[in-house]
């Protein structure tokens, strides 16, 4: 294989919008999805004469998801304007951090054991959003994004594969939404991710010529870009061309990268520190009171699920995917010890409920966790059979029902005792006498077929496993007969 | 260049000199304080002044300094007016007067780059002649809820770029009491319009000296206070490190007045100063009277400056004050020919009790480039936004060409919209930030910033003010230094230190050069010592002959005088 004989670096620059009440700069709120440009206000469309002032959550929150990621935290951070002309830049200039980002260094271990580093993060104002329209309304633009907070968490070059950069961001984004700083929604851009690819032969020690991505939001289309842009370098260096340092853009739809802009073109951004914002100090107080307000995170959750409550390392992944799933299954577990039969019931039960309610962020909307708890309690206890428990699962989804009340209304409750059950197993031996010849041949067939009569003849009551295990008790003295 | 039409509004008779018909009004030569007092005692109504400062205005049109009177001028007298008879109506008229706001009535002038809501704001430019300001700047704000009612806006150079007024899209103002010279600038509407008593008090904004150097050529009271005294919000951006908005007055307790009203911490502008930082340690030695030492400890911060003014009025002399001045600045104004009138200044300091002392800032004129180098670079950044795109005027070339790209729509439109004075600073301040270039001038400049910092700093630790001159010398003549942008960059070379400093500088009326016209001192302090200065000030202007000669009033009184005399020869010929 050509790819053998060469080494793939990529580092990743990643955006994701703080989840703060309001914009960075102004007292906007903070929300998408809302009319084209009905939340915006003097200061994050740029009139003349507006100033910014800063959103101190922004900086906390910023604070926090460094020190999530282990990031060491600068106490004094500055504001810089970087320079440019869109049409999206209401300012034609991005209050930005290029010297002194609020966090630097940090990393976070894949699960192969490699440390990714982490260069820096550094907090930023969004901008605004173009709408491509027809040729003759042409392109508008909706300023609502402009100034939402924005971290930027810029790696050192240390993937060397599109999976190790996945894995990376799937990490990262558990970190910030159970950290509570972002919600990471990809589907609305709130994480987009830029890769700089470069290959080099196996056997060099200096880097090869990078390009960049830009705008990557999606998982899939990270996986994908990377491939490709991969596959492409290595080709032209084995055509014997050179790579040139250039932006590329990434077409999903076509599975192609282009080519957008080189070197050459780039821009010359002209940073110098914002005149109009204060030097940001932070102190050390400051940063002791933040980490202590950090929750336990996934990836905390993801080792004490397995090393404590012995699940194993894939359920452990599906539960702490979304931190309201895991925070769930926590709370369930405050209530009823055996995590491995709520997990079960999560991952098997709950969380095809999820897929069809998207919008659901609290998994007690769909059960509440007395409600499951219950349910896992009578079915532990063989007060009701698996086939019921599920049908008794399905009748108080999404009601205000009482799991043990509805039980009892289904008739699902196993009132019968030991004794009344070995009485139903002598009476269906006895009617049916013709079954036991069978028992030699199949002994498994003979006690389903007793169990499906006592079944039967209970309407369900009797417990299932309680049933088999008198009637492996109680057939033998007919055989004898 | 268009100006903006209000032929309706003028009078057919343009008149260019101040000594106009309406001299012998009662209104005439009013200060700020009288006119406020006289609206309240209700000696004439607000709209019977207001009407008398647009007529002056429209008299004197052709000095240039008013761009455009706001049609609504009236009406808000009126509305002032219904409000004083309300409150004589509903109080007792003794408590009416303290209760009244404390601009009440008083009619103001706005220099064009400052926000007023829903009235057009062009910044002196072409690009921007049809922008309507979206909202209230916070000093408009201020001076609302105090009661002042807004006449005009004034001519100024391009986004205030400038030092003469000659860089208005919409032509030169002309000097107060000469057609021929420069009224001074970038706020040289605001100065003539104060000076030409088409108001009794203007705002104006101070980036390099903008202030202080039209009303040294003009005859009146201008202060550049601390950076962050006043509220940025709602003024265009040119120099946002630089950039203060202050009155011009026509006296020192006129300008007291106007900025203990708009100075203040505001919400809106991280960069602003809360009142509580004014001190007043420079004044209390000063005093030498218990009472009064006492009355401004207790006194409210913000007051400190009216009061300064009202303690200077009783002061017999300056007796303890420290006051340096600087070798390099006494050098550059030994070529001149109005150093003999600066040295006697000095003189007369010395007499009334003031130690002199002499200091040196071997780097002085290094202000100047590093002042250019970093207004350059943050207004290359501030007038990014004025790109044809949004709100400022996109060339019709760029729409006319199907090919044209978004870069052609930018820079058909600002090579169009932008003036000469203005593009060349968008240049030097790309080129002063570029990579390979940034070390080198930018932030050379910061290094440079930061020691002139030091140095005044170890200087204000003997003395309580500097002076030196605000500029070379009076008013230069209207093309004089046009050809060559150096040459008028020069022109800055006594006014920029303050602004790179961020401290307070003065600039008051200190005699009549050799055209009979008007020179200006400035005074400098530490920051937040503004106090100090209008104690200074307040008490130069009252007793230096010089300083009395060379106000405004003054000469708007002798202008007065001579045509009354040349009436009466007229009438007996």
């Amino acid at each position: 294989m050509l790819s053998s004989k060469y080494d793939v670096v990529i580092g990743l620059e990643i955006h994701a919008e703080l989840n703060t009440k309001t914009k960075v700069f102004c007292s906007c709120k903070n929300t998408f999805g809302e009319e084209p440009n009905t939340n915006c206000c003097p200061v994050c469309v740029g009139l003349p004469g507006a100033l910014p002032v800063l959103n101190k959550k922004a900086v906390e929150n910023t604070i926090k998801a460094g020190l999530s990621v282990g990031c060491s935290i600068n106490n004094l951070a500055v504001f810089e304007r970087k320079n440019y002309f869109y049409p999206d830049l209401s300012k034609a200039y991005q209050i930005s951090q290029l010297v002194r980002p609020i966090c630097i260094g940090g990393n976070i271990k894949l699960d192969n054991g490699k440390t990714i580093r982490i260069n820096r993060i550094h907090l930023e104002e969004d901008a605004g959003k173009l709408i491509h329209k027809t040729k003759t309304i042409g392109t508008l633009v909706d300023y609502n994004r402009g100034g939402i907070p924005l971290i930027e968490l810029v790696t050192e070059p240390d993937f060397s594969n599109a999976d190790e950069a996945v894995e990376f961001l799937d990490k990262l984004r558990r970190t910030y939404i159970y950290s509570g700083v972002a919600n990471c929604k990809m589907e609305e851009g709130g994480m987009r991710c830029d890769v700089n690819i470069s290959v080099k032969p196996h056997d060099s020690k200096e880097l090869g010529i990078r390009t960049e991505m830009k705008n990557l939001n999606s998982f899939k289309m990270v996986k994908r870009a990377i491939e490709y842009e991969s596959k492409r370098q290595i080709e032209e260096l084995e055509k014997g061309n050179k790579i040139i340092q250039q932006t590329r853009k990434w077409d999903d739809n076509k599975g192609k990268s282009f080519a957008l802009r080189s070197k050459e073109n780039s821009h010359d951004y002209r940073y110098f520190p914002d005149p109009d914002l204060l030097t940001v100090e932070i102190t050390q107080e400051d940063v002791e009171k933040i980490r202590s307000t950090l929750p336990e995170l996934a990836q905390d959750r993801i080792k004490k699920y397995v090393e404590i409550y012995n699940l194993p390392l894939y359920d452990a992944k599906i539960l702490t995917n979304e931190k309201f799933v895991s925070d769930y299954f926590e709370e369930c577990l405050n209530l009823y010890n055996n995590p491995k039969q709520i997990s079960n019931w999560i991952m098997t039960e709950l969380l095809k409920v999820l897929k069809d309610k998207p919008n659901c962020e609290n998994l007690n909307e769909i059960i509440t966790k007395e409600n499951l708890v219950s349910i896992l309690e009578l079915l532990d206890s063989k007060q009701i059979t698996r086939p019921n428990s599920k049908i008794l699962f399905e009748n108080i989804c999404f009601t205000s029902k009482n799991a043990k009340d509805v039980a009892k209304e289904l008739g699902m409750l196993s009132s019968l005792s030991d004794e009344e059950i070995k009485d139903f197993v002598k009476q269906v031996i006895n009617t049916n006498p013709d079954a036991i010849l069978d028992f030699e041949k199949n002994p498994n067939k003979v006690i389903m077929f007793y169990t499906g009569k006592v079944m039967a003849l209970t309407k369900g009551k009797a417990n299932p496993i309680t049933t088999q295990s008198f009637i492996k008790e109680i057939l033998p003295n007919y055989l004898k007969k | 260049m268009d100006k903006i039409n209000i032929t309706n509004q003028m009078n057919s008779k343009s008149q260019s000199n101040p000594q106009a018909t309406l001299s012998n009004s009662k209104f005439f030569n009013l200060s700020a304080v009288e006119v406020i007092e006289k609206i309240k005692k209700r000696e004439f109504t607000c709209r019977e002044i207001c009407e008398y400062y647009l007529n002056r205005m429209k008299e004197l049109w052709d000095k240039n300094a008013i761009l455009e009177i706001f049609d609504d001028a009236l009406q808000q007298a009126d509305n002032i007016d219904l409000m004083i008879a309300n409150y004589y109506k509903n109080a007792n008229p003794k408590t009416a007067l303290s209760s009244l706001p404390k601009l009440c009535g008083l009619p103001i002038v706005i220099k064009d780059n400052i926000l007023y809501k829903g009235k057009t704001c062009s910044c002196g430019s072409q690009f921007m002649k049809n922008y309507k300001a979206q909202y209230n700047a916070t000093v408009i704000d201020k001076l609302l809820k105090e009661g002042v009612v807004i006449l005009a806006r004034a001519n100024m150079d391009e986004f205030a770029m400038g030092g003469s007024c000659e860089n208005s899209a919409f032509g030169a103002c002309k000097n107060a009491f000469d057609d021929s010279r420069v009224s001074g600038g970038s706020s040289g509407g605001s100065a003539v319009a104060v000076a030409c008593d088409m108001c009794a008090v203007a705002l104006g904004s101070d980036t390099g000296g903008s202030i202080r150097q039209p009303s040294a050529f003009n005859g009146l009271v201008g202060i550049k206070p601390t950076y962050g005294r006043v509220s940025r919000y709602g003024l265009v951006a040119y120099v946002s490190s630089f950039d203060q908005i202050s009155p011009i007055a026509k006296n020192v307790e006129d300008s007291a007045l106007i900025l203990s009203v708009i100075a203040g911490k505001d919400i809106n502008d991280e960069t602003s100063l809360s009142n509580n930082e004014i001190t007043t340690s420079n004044i209390k030695n000063l005093i030498s009277n218990k009472d009064e030492k006492n009355f401004i400890d207790n006194e409210n911060s913000i007051n400190i400056i009216k009061q300064a003014v009202k303690l200077s009025k009783k002061a017999v002399n300056l007796n303890g004050l420290k006051i340096g001045i600087l070798k390099e600045t006494q050098k550059l104004m030994q070529k001149t020919e109005y150093n003999d009138q600066y040295n006697r200044i000095s003189q007369w300091l010395q007499n009334q009790g003031a130690t002199l002392k002499e200091f040196s800032v071997p780097y002085f004129d290094l202000a100047l480039p590093t002042y250019y180098t970093l207004a350059s670079a943050e207004a290359s950044s501030n007038l990014g936004r004025f790109d044809g795109v949004k709100y400022t005027t996109r060339s019709e070339k760029a729409s006319n060409i199907p090919t044209a790209s978004l870069d052609d729509v930018y820079l058909y439109s600002r090579s169009e919209g932008f003036g000469k004075e203005v593009q060349r600073r968008i240049m030097l301040g790309n080129f002063v930030l570029s990579s390979g270039y940034y070390d080198a001038y930018y932030m050379k400049a910061l290094k440079i910033r930061r020691d002139l910092k030091n140095q005044f700093n170890e200087i204000f630790e003997n003395c309580d003010v500097i002076i030196f001159p605000t500029a070379y010398g009076e008013a230069f003549k209207i093309g004089e230094k046009t050809t060559n942008p150096v040459e008028m960059y020069v022109e800055d070379m006594f006014t920029t230190m303050a602004n790179i400093l961020g401290i307070p500088a003065i600039s008051i009326p200190c005699g009549l050069g050799k055209n009979n016209l008007p020179l200006g001192l400035q005074i400098l302090a530490k920051a937040n010592n503004e106090p100090v200065l209008y104690y200074l000030s307040n008490y130069m202007t009252k007793n230096y002959e010089q300083s009395k000669n060379s106000l405004a009033t003054t000469l708007l009184n002798l202008n007065k005088t001579n045509q009354e005399k040349i009436q009466k020869e007229d009438s007996l010929c």
